[in-house]
Order: C-alpha cells, then structure tokens, then sequence
C-alpha cells in the first residue's frame, strides 16, 4: 500500500506529533494525578464533562492517565526501535556486503530469531532484569531486529552488484565508506518502513508484556497496563478500554503513515519531492 | 619490459559451481592463460561475443577479482602489492550501464569530490578539478548540483567518464561504454573518449562486443573466444588480414551496407556460443567453424605468429588471407 506523499505524511505526522505533545506536556494537560488521583467517590463515571474519558475502579480519570501513559509507550517504542535498527542494520549491512563466514553467522542468527516469538525472548530477558522501563527498552530492543537485518541484507545483495558500488571500490572507497554513502543511502527508504511499524510493533509489544505484569508496575499508567487492567470490566465500563486501545491505534497508525510520507521525500526520484 | 604499462601473465579466473551434492562440483573457465600487454598511450580493444570472459578480466584487472592463476602487474607492481587508493590512481573504468553506474543519492559533486577527498587534496583544489573536469567531459558548471536522474543516458555517461578520469588514471578500461546508448549519441561519446585519451595521455582497454567500436578506436585488438585470445593484433593485421575464422566472422557481422569488405557472409559462424563450463574437445571453436577439419576437433592449436605482432590460434591461420 502506497498512500500519496504529501496527505500521509501531514496526517502521520500530524498523529505522531499529537502523540509527542500529549507525552511531553502530560503535566499541563492533565485534569489530576495519573496515580494519587484515586478518589472510591468517582469510580467508574461514564464519560462525561467532568471526565472526559471517563474513570476507572479506582476513580482514577482515564484522560490524566492516557497522557502520562504516553510518555510510557513513546519512549519504549521509539527508543526500543532504535536499538533494533541500530543492531539490524549493522548485522545486514555488513551481512550482505561481506558475504562468507559472516554472512552465515548472520543468517542463522536472524533466523532462530525469526523462529522463536520475540516477545518469548522479551519475556525472558524481563524475567531477567525485572520489571521496569528500562529492562523495557532493553528487552524489546534486542529482540526484533531481524525484519531490519533482513531488509538491509537482501537490499545490499541486489545493489552491491551496481555499478556504481563496484565504481566506489575501483575509487579507493574503503568498505565502510561504501556502506554508509553508497549502500546506506539507497536503502533507508525501506528501513525507514520498517522501523515506523517496529515502533508500533513494539508499542504493542510493551503492551502486551504489562498486561503480563512485566511491563510498567501498577499503579503507574501505561497504555498496555490499562488494557490489561480494563479486561474485566470490558462489558460494564467499556471506556475503560477504548481510550487506551484508540490511542495505542493512533499512535500507530500516525507512525505507519508518517514512515510511508518518509520514504516518499527520501526518494529523490519521487515527484512529490518537487512539487 | 618498462615500455608496458600492464602486463598479463598467463592470467586464468576460474569459478567453482554447483555443489556435491547436485552432480558435482564443475569449474567454469571464465578466464584461462590470458598473456597479454597494453602499452603508454595506447588503446588495446578487446573483443568478444557476450559470455566470452572480457568483463570477467577487467575486472581481474581492476583487482575486483582474484586471478586462480598469473599475474596481473600494472605499472611495475602487482595488484596485490598495493593499497585500494594507490590503484584507483593508477587504473579507473567506465561502466556498460549509465544508469545503475551512478549512485542516485549523490549529486554529480558529491561522486567526484569524494575520491579525491580520499586522497587527501585539499578543499580548494578539489573543487577546482571538479569543475576542471566537468569543462572536459563537456558538462556545465551548474550541473555539479544535480542528481543522476535528472540526466539523459549520454550526458550520466560523460559523468561516469568524469568520474573515472578525475583520480587522473593511467589506464581506463571502458566496459562497453556505449553499448548502452543511443545510436546517435555513441560517436560523440566515443569522440570524447578519444580526445580526453590523447589530452589526458591515457592508455585505454576498449572492451565491446561490437567491432565496429573497436575498429574505430584501437591502435591493437585482442579477439577472445570462451576465455582465451584466439588472434591478438595491430589494428591492420586484425582487420584487413583477419587469420582466425572467428575473427572472420566478427568483420562480417560488422554493417556494411557498401559491401566494401572483402569477407563475405560465407565467413559467417553458425550456431551459439558453447558453455563455458563443458568445452568443446580440441579448438573450442570447432563446432561453429566454417573450417573444421579432423584436426581441429582432436588438437587445440595454440596462439602463435603469424607475423612478428600478429597472432592466432588457428590451425589454419597460414592458409587464411
């Protein structure tokens, strides 16, 4: 699927900048405090004036905590997808350029990780460093790289045998050189896709570890706790779980239109660059 | 020998295919015992049908390949012997395809600043010979900002010529280079080649499939068939005193509609190419040779003279002509 340039990327943009607005100005925005703001009084009130989202169990207003949530899933998927760039590209750009031995070694890594569930082998990178943002962060981002790795090899092999690769050789070009100015370059549009889905892969992934209870611990908000908290009230105080859910798809899809309005303006044949 | 610029020694590439467990393992004989020389100033063109072993050993020459066997000594070293900046120095090439040869991402600057940056000449002067060099290749100064696909096919290979003579190489090898253009557009590119040749004092090896080029330009011809030479020589022996039937066949396939050459269609070869990874018994041309005799399918004839710089592999070469 391939939306017009300029539209996806004003309206990803637009999403994901929303998204950022509401992480970093939660203490403004926010009607009380996402955690001492408990009051019995107030418990589970429809949505209305006075919250607008409506409260949880707790009495807690829904609102409040979907903007601190924010900070939460934001810093876990961005942070977490840099990481998995970082380290997949790395192993595909090398992967693919050097071939041999290395590029083995490279594969069969990618593969078992493709074999096994990342979220299996989040699961147990979390059970060993415990709960918390940062094992968070360090368990999602060491564990779904391959789509990445796979991306930059298989791109490396059908360019590396371009002319103008083989020209940078004759060059003097030295083989880090050619990756990062000849290879790199011509393949940052797909990464660029990708990366924006792994961030809202692991938007999801973060929620999914906190409905496990080895995401952020209660009684602190994020996204993927509220859902998990929400379950059993889904039919009596269904607010509780729509608000949480339409912002993790949002946030999402802001980032899946904004990677594809990207790769638009990365391509410097695309028309809409000049236009 | 200090009058050659490159000398090929007995330069074989060979590539292992298939694998144990799918009928074996074969070996395809691109390149096998390519002796060869280029001197200063001179343009050796090398000729072949597609499939024959030529970019195979231009890239040996380039040292993007290792040779299984020979060597390749450019300019009184060896490939090996040297640093990847050293070569570029002294060896450059210009590719078959303007349009996968420029990196899309980088403005015509960018591809010719960069190799010279590498070499350590300053700012200033690097943009003085950028500059100096798109005034060669015919481009205008504005045309240094623009990214490759804002040209036409001619204009991205004047660029690939600049980005080939900008390190001031002493020997260009030119893959093809307009095979893949226009028709109206290749004697102005070829033309171009020629002048910066003699401006610049370049030896080049022309590499095409087409003798039309290669008459055009060459001072020496090398003619190879399934990865050796079969008849090696001066633009005159080659094509007014062709000895291989193959060679033979190459000048009549050459468009001419004034039927000026001597060599009729009689001279022409039948047939494909054989595989390079089965070869014919004796002389690999023996299938396709309007000449075969019982000899040739037992014995493989070797190059040898004809005349002191002229040289084929044809049992048959005295009898030619």
């Amino acid at each position: 699927m391939r939306l017009k340039g300029g539209s996806s990327l004003w309206i990803g943009g637009g999403l994901v900048f929303i998204a950022i607005a509401a992480a970093v100005f939660a203490p403004v925005l926010a009607l009380t405090d996402p955690v001492m703001g408990a009051n019995l009084m107030n418990a589970e009130i429809p949505p209305g004036w006075e919250f607008p989202f409506g409260t949880d169990a707790q009495g807690r207003d829904i609102y409040s905590r979907i903007l601190y949530g924010a900070r939460v899933s934001l810093t876990v998927g961005i942070v977490s997808q840099l990481c998995n760039s970082l380290i997949g590209v790395s192993l595909g750009l090398t992967a693919g350029y050097w071939g041999g031995w290395w590029d083995d070694v490279v594969s069969g890594l990618t593969n078992l990780m493709l074999a096994i569930p990342s979220l299996v082998f989040a699961l147990a990178i979390m059970a060993i460093l415990g709960p918390g943002l940062v094992s968070l962060v360090v368990a999602l981002g060491l564990t779904s790289w391959s789509y990445s790795c796979r991306i930059a090899r298989a791109q490396v092999l059908s360019l590396k045998g371009q002319g103008y690769v083989q020209a940078a050789r004759i060059l003097g070009y030295s083989d880090l050189r050619i990756m990062f100015t000849q290879l790199l370059p011509n393949i940052l549009g797909p990464l660029i896709v990708i990366a924006t889905l792994g961030m809202g892969g692991a938007i999801l992934s973060e929620a999914a570890l906190s409905f496990l209870g080895l995401g952020i611990r209660p009684p602190f908000p994020s996204w993927g706790s509220m859902l998990s908290e929400a379950r059993d009230q889904i039919t009596t105080a269904p607010w509780l779980s729509v608000f949480p859910g339409l912002a993790i798809f949002f946030t999402v899809l802001g980032l899946n239109l904004l990677g594809d309005g990207l790769r638009d303006i990365l391509d410097p044949q695309s028309t809409s660059r000049r236009a | 020998m200090a009058d050659t610029l490159l000398t090929l020694d007995d330069v074989a590439v060979h590539f292992t295919v298939g694998s144990t467990l799918k009928g074996g393992i074969k070996t395809l004989r691109a390149v096998d015992g390519i002796t060869l020389d280029v001197r200063p100033g001179e343009c050796l063109g090398l000729v072949g049908e597609s499939g024959c072993g030529k970019s195979t050993l231009a890239l040996a020459i380039m040292g993007l390949l290792a040779p299984t066997r020979g060597r390749v000594v450019l300019d009184g070293s060896d490939l090996g012997q040297r640093s990847r900046l050293e070569t570029a120095r002294l060896v450059q090439m210009v590719f078959q395809d303007p349009y996968a040869s420029l990196n899309p991402r980088q403005t015509v600057r960018r591809t010719l600043a960069d190799p010279l940056r590498l070499q350590g000449v300053g700012r200033a002067e690097v943009d003085e010979r950028v500059m100096d060099m798109l005034a060669k290749v015919g481009l205008r100064p504005e045309h240094a900002d623009r990214y490759p696909h804002e040209f036409s096919g001619g204009q991205r290979q004047r660029i690939g010529i600049a980005r080939a003579l900008i390190l001031k190489p002493k020997l260009v090898i030119c893959d093809e280079p307009v095979s893949a253009l226009d028709v109206s557009i290749r004697a102005q590119i070829i033309n171009l080649l020629l002048e910066l040749k003699d401006e610049m004092g370049l030896s080049y090896i022309m590499i095409s499939h087409d003798l039309g080029v290669v008459e055009h330009v060459s001072d020496r011809v090398a003619v190879m068939y399934l990865g050796r030479i079969v008849e090696q020589g001066g633009w005159q022996e080659i094509f007014e005193d062709p000895r291989h039937p193959y060679t033979r066949a190459l000048i009549a396939a050459i468009p001419d509609p004034f039927h000026r050459a001597a060599i009729t269609a009689k001279a022409k070869a039948t047939g494909e190419i054989p595989s390079a990874l089965n070869l014919p018994s004796g002389c690999p041309f023996h299938p396709r040779c309007p000449l075969k005799a019982e000899r040739c399918v037992a014995e493989r004839p070797m190059l040898e003279a004809v005349s002191p710089a002229h040289y084929a592999a044809c049992h048959f070469r005295d009898r030619l002509g």
